[in-house]
């Protein structure tokens, strides 16, 4: 099933996914999960519990690699930005705020330039703006949940990404962390980088995702949010778990490749 | 007087001054790789890879007599078929990585015990596990010297991308280094590791080779918040355990490398009662 982003079709795409398929052990996670995300677009990937969220954006970042099917990068795909989950990083590894930060300018000064002098002075800029300049120094096994969020939310910025995936950036934060984040987004958004962000809260979601990537095992959608929302793919009301089960929404899915 | 007693040992005898350079030489490179195992939640898999070093050694002593050369070529092919049947157990069956590894490192004990057997004696089973420091030769002292000088340059190198790699692997595969990736890295890690294993072996033995390397790192864990703060310590430590091993191997007649890994282990578990960083006393307060 692939559906086309955006009206116009004036971008192109950046990224294209033709029937991904990923297991763990006899557990399928993604089942000929089809899409095309177009340049500049700003993206939530929604979905229940267990629908293959993660598992697509790591997929989209080249962490683990489709079991069958295909994934197309544009020539022009950029460097590639990935948040991951918290639960994903090691939170006792024995470094500072400051050096995990750091991370993020990894690929431009590699293993023998230093740190010191003009990249020192970004990271504590990007420090700044998440609200962590007062803990640079500390070990991140002394950050709060939300406080380790806000730092891979600095070292993210610090790899001035052209496609930007994010994992549940909003998972541990507070509403003024969050707020902050989604100024960064759309400021990135503006200036036409690609952002596809996996997210349960679908009050964020109707709010500032233009499109949405409807995920249960399969793609059941993938479009305008508020078009997905009127055709109730997307719904306040729905308990999101019962996604798996519709059969028309299996068929429809199936269909979608004819 | 007493400066007589501590420094005697080392001045009187010329073997007793080679085993404290060989030692500390390879606690110099074998420490930062042994916090960085740690680090990686990979002591198991060390301590499964100093232990299939075990038949190539037996077989290339068998065919080879005592020769450094030889015996380190045995040991490592046989330690890269035990990691390739590692990766395959893991890969295509249900066992975890910890249980392939069992299995293996039993099998290769017991058959490089068997195999020595064969022709050899009482005397030459211990050096095979335990090592001799004492009798490191003039080739093996410059081999453990060149091993260190790799080891350190390499993880000079490989440092920012072992912290990386170490904390966030995810992120650390999305960084782009297309031919320099994350799966290299561990790979190279891997090879440094057994480099120094296959080197140390004449010196510690198979057997405790971990000892000097490990036991150090894992001690320096629970005073050391900081990777800048425990490398140094870990091989303070280290050096602590080695001067401390040869003098006791030297006045109470031990065979050294039992008597290193001894005070090692102690300093460990003492480390984890007393220390300052998540021991048991730190916890309780």
């Amino acid at each position: 099933m692939t559906v086309c982003c955006c009206h116009e079709c004036a971008s192109h795409p950046v990224l294209s996914l033709q029937d991904i398929c990923y297991a763990y052990g006899r557990v399928k996670a993604l089942d000929q999960v089809s899409g095309v995300f177009q340049k500049g677009s700003l993206v939530a990937i929604a979905g229940p519990n267990g629908a293959g969220k993660s598992t697509l954006l790591k997929i989209l970042a080249g962490i683990i690699a489709p079991q069958s099917g295909q994934l197309i990068y544009a020539p022009d795909v950029g460097t590639i930005g990935y948040l991951p989950q918290i639960s994903a990083v090691d939170r006792t590894y024995p470094i500072s705020v400051r050096d995990a930060a750091s991370a993020g300018l990894w690929p431009k000064t590699g293993s023998c330039i230093s740190l010191c002098g003009k990249p020192r002075q970004l990271v504590n800029e990007a420090l700044e703006r998440v609200g962590l300049a007062d803990n640079a120094t500390r070990q991140i096994d002394e950050l709060s949940g939300g406080q380790f969020q806000r730092l891979l939310f600095a070292r993210l910025m610090l790899q001035d990404p052209d496609l930007i995936l994010l994992d549940e950036p909003f998972a541990a934060v507070d509403a003024d962390a969050t707020q902050k984040f989604m100024e960064i987004l759309l400021s990135w958004h503006e200036q036409g980088r690609t952002i596809i962000c996996v997210l349960h809260d679908l009050m964020l979601v109707r709010k500032y995702f233009p499109q949405s990537f409807l995920l249960a095992g399969k793609c059941l959608g993938l479009g305008h949010t508020h078009q997905l929302f009127e055709q109730n793919l997307l719904s306040y009301d729905l308990d999101m778990a019962e996604l798996h089960c519709p059969d028309e929404n299996n068929s429809f899915a199936d269909k979608g490749d004819v | 007087m007493m400066l007589d007693f501590l420094t005697a040992p080392f001045t009187d005898y010329a073997f007793m001054k080679r085993a404290l350079v060989v030692s500390v030489v390879l606690a110099m490179g074998g420490v930062p790789l042994g916090v960085f195992m740690m680090l990686r939640r990979m002591t198991l898999v060390g301590d499964a890879m100093s232990h299939a070093l075990l038949p190539g050694l037996a077989l290339a002593f068998l065919l080879c007599g005592f020769s450094l050369w030889a015996m380190m070529a045995g040991g490592l092919i046989t330690a890269i078929i035990v990691a390739v049947m590692a990766a395959f157990l893991v890969r295509y069956t249900q066992l975890k990585e910890e249980a392939a590894f069992t299995i293996l490192y039993l099998l290769s004990l017991a058959a490089g015990v068997a195999l020595v057997s064969v022709k050899a004696s009482q005397i030459d089973l211990l050096h095979l596990l335990f090592g001799n420091v004492l009798a490191v030769t003039s080739e093996g002292l410059m081999l453990v010297c060149g091993t260190c000088v790799v080891t350190l340059f390499s993880l000079a190198l490989l440092y920012r991308r072992l912290v990386i790699d170490g904390h966030d692997p995810d992120f650390f595969k999305t960084t782009g280094h297309k031919r320099w990736g994350a799966g290299l890295t561990g790979l190279f890690f891997f090879i440094l590791l057994m480099i120094n294993l296959v080197t140390a072996f004449q010196a510690m033995g198979t057997l405790m080779v971990l000892g000097l390397i490990l036991l150090p790192s894992l001690a320096a864990r629970f005073w050391a918040r900081t990777l800048d703060g425990m490398l140094p310590l870990a091989l303070f430590f280290a050096v602590s355990a080695i001067y401390g091993g040869l003098m006791l191997s030297y006045y109470a007649e031990l065979p050294p490398a039992p008597a290193i890994t001894l005070l090692a282990g102690f300093g460990a578990l003492l480390s984890s009662i007393v220390g300052t960083v998540g021991s048991v006393v730190s916890r309780c307060r």
